[in-house]
């Protein structure tokens, strides 16, 4: 028989996935390799981007090694809060349902605005926090100080994002078979070693997934830092989207800004990888 | 009796329906925001435009976010539709994005904007994407009032491609019920041994604004700081840093260029001059209040205007917030030009003169296009040119932060301000006089316009927020800035830039 007509319904997913996908990819590496800015159109300048990226641009790489700290830091933090919140509602307490839905608000706000509202909370000498902290004769910088607009931002993050890990934890806890617990119970464990040696260990998949989510989407990390801090004071918070915004549509250096997109994007594909199989074999060795 | 009365009503009824006055009411009593004056006649004046029919036509406008900008376009775009039956469409965008915004259409042959603002140094990027202003309005009784250096900067090789709504210089602020305050001088002068005056140097201004720092010395329960400037990176801060270092680095005796040497593209900003401005600015964090290092225009205008701090330089809006009627301060401030310094940097000396040296900035500010694929160029110009007739414009200039500052002639004129506003009469003259003067000096600097304007002074911006927050030197922050400078003239060509930036050069050194 004759299947040729599959192809046609192959075509119109084929379509959209060039569309969305493959067409942008090949668009920005050809803009990579051209000089296109305020003055210059899209002309052929060969590898020269990625030679000035590579040689001649230290604050990519700065930007980079910061966002790698942010997003680490608080994929930490949420992982380890949002973990706990779970098991938390996991457990039958009073007013679970309450709390469930509680915990989820702040993923469900919208960033831009909360990011506004935290930098209302943070402003140092308006703001309501240092309204409070300055009772106790303490007034920290919390936007202008270069190691105390990181822990803002963080905070933030941490705050936004949190509901995300949590949804997932919580959503694997309650898919957990019922035996392994009944059988710890029996054996007489305490809650400790019930939640390192049975809830931890089975939860492993599940939080390689989340913890990897996180990471993608924290190395995007753009809007809290626009918002915030504009990566400043100096470039203290500039995180490489944050930079490669300023490069692509502030300073209008398309062509350049193609060249660190793309250039990101691989190193992205790598690294994540790399974690991806360093946690597995962490968290699976059994 | 009864005919003398009825006379005398009819000849009353007929003063008050021919007069401009019930002319004025008119309009004043359908659009509050022009009451104090009523319309103004013109050939964009509420009247004239009442005539236009633009119903079924859709504009659709860029600006600024609000309040700057932003403010007065949404409102004038209201009353111009509710006028001509236009549907406006008003986008509003953060100041660093207004560039690319409507650059990037540009670039792909596109206007999905019909008028773009932006500021006005962009006009060499945007220019050839721009419909140039056509004669009739060039020859309209509004334009006719516009001041000859604001035409000039609107303009590029003799055509107008922006059309004129604002007019920016930085000046001083300062309170004036503290600086001219015997008491306040007699313990400052006890304190320091020093005059307490209107500081004529960055350096008077930095001791002045260091000892009113964190105390609250106008009685009203709250801490009042030393001075409010736009240190936010990314948010007009490179023209803060301008101001700072015009005193220092622009010497009347070198000319050929300010930022770069017109010969041989230089760049001039990590000079002793601007090193020493920057070394200013770094000491300036210590008297700015809580946050203030991440200030942007905004706080600026809110922090002085509200009465928080004793200084403040930069655009009008600040001065005029803290004149509003609602203002605390209202009537307490003076106007003056920026301070200068005891010592000026001689590039072609490559030595300091010890004497005395002031510089106005003329910012210009705000610009305007009409975009060249607009399809409704027509009533996008006729938008514009009721955006700044007469009754709008004076109506637009008492509010602090619609951003909309003087630049017609008529502006100038100190009984606006004490008629219209109720400014005190030497707060009105101060104000135009200092205005004026900078209009008049041979030592100015205007901004750079040269192609890629936006990667040059987002250069400073980064270099100078480093500085600041203390991650580099003010020379090693210069240095990279220059190094960057090079490196951007080098990808654009040395020649484009020189040939646009000979155009400043020559209107800095008084040749047009």
């Amino acid at each position: 028989m004759n299947f040729k007509q599959k192809y046609v319904f192959l075509f119109p997913g084929l379509f959209v996935l060039i569309g969305i996908l493959i067409f942008p990819i090949i668009f920005v590496v050809r803009l990579s390799l051209s000089g296109w800015n305020s003055y210059n159109g899209l002309n052929f300048i060969g590898l020269e981007n990625y030679i000035r990226l590579f040689t001649d641009d230290p604050r990519f790489w700065e930007s980079f090694f910061r966002l790698s700290f942010l997003s680490v830091t608080t994929v930490i933090l949420q992982y380890v809060i949002g973990f706990a919140l779970a098991h938390m509602v996991w457990k039958d307490i009073k007013f679970q349902r309450f709390f469930r839905v509680l915990f989820l608000i702040p993923m469900m706000t919208t960033p831009v605005i909360m990011t506004v509202i935290w930098r209302t909370f943070f402003h140092e000498s308006l703001g309501p926090v240092n309204d409070i902290l300055s009772n106790f004769g303490m007034s920290p910088k919390w936007l202008t100080d270069p190691v105390l607009a990181k822990v803002t931002v963080i905070i933030v993050e941490v705050w936004q994002w949190t509901p995300f890990m949590f949804l997932l934890l919580l959503a694997g806890l309650l898919s957990l078979p019922k035996e392994p617990f009944l059988a710890a119970a029996i054996d007489g464990a305490s809650p400790v070693r019930k939640f390192l040696y049975v809830t931890f260990p089975l939860m492993a998949p599940i939080s390689i997934g989340a913890i990897i989510i996180r990471l993608i989407e924290a190395s995007k990390i753009m809007d809290t830092v626009y918002v915030l801090t504009s990566g400043g004071p100096g470039t203290s918070t500039e995180t490489s989207s944050f930079y490669i915004f300023i490069k692509g549509l502030r300073e209008f250096q398309m062509g350049y800004a193609a060249s660190m997109s793309f250039t990101y994007l691989i190193i992205m594909i790598i690294s994540l990888t790399v974690i991806a199989k360093v946690l597995t074999k962490l968290m699976l060795k059994d | 009796m009864k005919i003398i009365k009825t006379c005398l009503t009819a000849v009353i009824s007929s003063v008050l329906m021919f007069s401009p006055m019930a002319y004025a009411d008119k309009w004043g009593d359908q659009f509050p925001h022009i009451k104090a004056t009523g319309d103004i006649a013109g050939d964009c004046s509420y009247e004239e435009m009442s005539k236009k029919n633009y119903k079924g036509k859709t504009l659709k406008i860029n600006t600024h976010a609000v309040p700057v900008i932003g403010q007065p376009t949404a409102l004038h775009a209201e009353q111009f539709a509710k006028l001509t039956g236009a549907k406006v469409d008003v986008t509003h965008t953060p100041a660093g994005d207004l560039y690319a915004k409507a650059m990037v259409p540009f670039k792909a042959g596109q206007a999905p904007y019909d008028i773009v603002f932006g500021f006005s140094n962009f006009i060499n990027d945007w220019k050839r994407y721009l419909a140039p202003v056509p004669k009739k309005y060039m020859n309209s009784t509004e334009m006719k009032d516009v001041t000859k250096s604001h035409i000039g900067v609107s303009s590029w090789d003799g055509t107008m491609y922006q059309y004129p709504v604002d007019g920016d210089r930085h000046y001083l602020k300062y309170r004036k019920d503290v600086i001219d305050n015997p008491e306040m001088q007699k313990k400052y002068k006890a304190d320091t041994g020093k005059e307490l005056r209107v500081p004529r140097t960055w350096k008077e201004y930095g001791e002045m604004a260091k000892y009113f720092n964190g105390w609250d010395w106008d009685g009203d329960g709250e801490k009042e700081y030393g001075s409010a400037e736009v240190m936010k990176k990314d948010d007009l801060m490179f023209a803060a840093f301008f101001s700072r270092s015009v005193a220092y680095a622009k010497n009347p005796r070198t000319p050929g260029g300010f930022f770069f040497d017109l010969d041989t593209m230089k760049p001039n900003i990590n000079n002793p001059g601007f090193v020493e401005a920057l070394g200013d600015w770094v000491e300036a964090t210590k008297y700015v209040p809580p946050g203030g290092i991440n200030f942007g225009l905004g706080d600026e205008i809110g922090s002085f205007g509200g009465g928080q701090t004793l200084f403040s330089f930069s655009w009008d809006d600040a001065f005029i917030a803290a004149m509003q009627d609602d203002s605390p301060i209202k009537n307490k401030v003076g106007a003056a030009p920026l301070p200068g310094a005891d010592r000026v940097w001689n590039r072609t000396s490559n030595s300091w003169e010890n004497q005395y040296n002031q510089a106005p900035y003329i910012v210009w500010g705000w610009a305007v296009g009409v975009a060249k694929k607009s399809k409704v160029k027509d009533m996008a110009f006729d938008y514009l040119c009721f955006f700044s007739n007469g009754a709008n414009h004076q109506a637009d200039l008492a509010i602090g932060n619609f951003g909309v500052n003087p630049f017609k002639n008529s502006d100038f004129d100190p009984n606006i301000y004490i008629n219209t506003m109720g400014w005190d009469a030497d707060i009105a003259n101060s104000y135009t006089k200092t205005l004026l003067d900078m209009e008049k000096s041979k030592n100015r600097v205007f901004p750079l316009r040269v192609p890629g304007v936006f990667e040059f002074t987002s250069a400073v911006a980064t270099g100078t927020s480093k500085a600041l927050a203390g991650q580099l030197s003010p020379q090693a922050a210069l240095d990279e800035v220059a190094k960057e400078w090079e490196a951007i003239v080098k990808r654009v060509g040395k020649k484009a830039v020189q040939d646009a930036y000979a155009v400043g050069v020559k209107m800095e050194d008084n040749k047009l």
